[in-house]
């Protein structure tokens, strides 16, 4: 049994146990409304999220609606996370003053583009530009690079934000999540 | 007898919304819809924006959905709502029945110099709501539907859209607190307790 195990796991990659760990990470933390524009890297997350009746899964048209949805969260008294990719951190930058001078927990979790192994010259400006720009307006970033540590750097980002009423980012780098091939995709 | 065509005084409109507001929930838009709700009284259950132009109706959403059971009225510009019109898109599809959302709309940016907004151009924003699937949404233009949308608003029978055409007259300033940290935690106490002080 064993050994018929293993060669499975020989035969296709195991699939990353990340997202199901941030899923309880995040449960864990209390969060009971999720505002996201949705990202590849986000999307077993969200069908977790989706799946369970304890939490408000929202649909943003923009990323900055979540900025300020989450703070209406806090005002009610629940805690909640944006799911956004690091392209939208740039259509949130003057959204985020509101939890910055309100002193309010936001956590935001940012899958990365531009940044290792990308294939779109167009993603590189806001990729390169995520960090810089929060911490411009005063977000506390936390980058993760290892599979092995994101569930870690997602709980103490949580910890952050709704102990120390911040905002808080974890940018999960492309190292994480893989980087596609433009050759490959254009072949498909 | 007043004329039928008169646009509406913004603060005779606001002060009507929050006749007897009991413990409704009130979120005001930067600029002028926060001074017309601040000259109806600064409330502990208020949380007037200073600044995030855009953030209202989403911050209203929020809030309407940690709170099912208190009704939430989001009292805002014209200009600022067109800054975040998707989210129109965003709180149709969620519906909470306890939202409704007053746009003060003066076809102006007031802050600024009173230049024309879209609205002022013929942009529909009742429409607009509609057509994201908020049923009831509608234009008003005199009190008795300011009053019929003031209960409508204390009702929570649905989410609620409103385009009040108002007069683009810039009146006093009445300021509540400009601190953040006392806006919100004043409004956590009031909401939820002593408790929401504590970690």
């Amino acid at each position: 049994m064993a050994e018929a195990a293993k060669s499975r796991a020989e035969a296709a990659p195991a699939l990353p146990t990340w997202p199901d760990e941030i899923y309880r990470v995040l449960k864990d933390a209390g969060i009971r409304q999720v505002a996201m524009v949705p990202d590849a890297g986000h999307s077993r997350l969200i069908r977790s999220f989706e799946a369970d009746p304890e939490t408000r899964v929202v649909t943003l048209t923009t990323e900055e609606e979540g900025v300020a949805m989450l703070a209406g969260a806090w005002l009610g008294g629940e805690r909640g996370v944006l799911l956004l990719q690091s392209s939208g951190v740039g259509n949130c930058i003057n959204m985020l003053s509101l939890p910055v001078i309100c002193h309010m927990p936001l956590l935001m979790i940012v899958t990365m583009r531009g940044d290792w192994g990308e294939f779109n010259p167009w993603q590189i400006p806001m990729g390169q530009g995520t960090r810089p720009s929060l911490e411009a307006m005063g977000v506390i970033v936390n980058k993760v690079d290892e599979p092995d540590l994101v569930a870690s750097t997602v709980q103490g980002a949580a910890n952050l934000a709704f102990n120390t009423w911040k905002p808080v980012a974890v940018l999960i780098g492309q190292r994480v999540l893989g980087a596609k091939n433009f050759k490959e995709l254009a072949r498909k | 007898m007043s004329n039928p065509n008169a646009l509406l005084h913004r603060r005779d409109v606001v002060n009507e919304l929050l006749r007897d507001r009991a413990d409704l929930l009130v979120i005001a838009g930067l600029g002028a819809p926060n001074w017309d709700v601040s000259a109806a009284g600064d409330h502990r259950n208020n949380f007037p924006l200073w600044g995030a132009m855009g953030a209202a109706s989403m911050i209203g959403l929020g809030l309407a959905l940690a709170q099912p059971k208190r009704k939430v009225l989001v009292v805002t510009g014209d200009g600022e709502m067109l800054m975040n019109i998707g989210s129109l898109a965003t709180i149709a599809v969620e519906a909470p029945k306890n939202l409704t959302i007053a746009v003060l709309d003066n076809e102006r940016f007031g802050e600024t110099g009173m230049q024309k907004t879209p609205t002022a151009s013929g942009v529909d924003l009742a429409a607009i709501a509609t057509a994201c699937g908020i049923r009831t949404s509608r234009i008003v233009r005199t009190m008795a539907e300011v009053t019929e949308l003031r209960d409508l608003a204390h009702d929570g029978r649905g989410t609620v859209f409103a385009q009040i055409k108002i007069n683009p007259e810039a009146l006093v300033f009445v300021m509540p607190p400009a601190d953040g940290v006392i806006l919100t935690t004043r409004f956590r106490q009031s909401v939820l307790g002593d408790e929401a002080l504590y970690n």
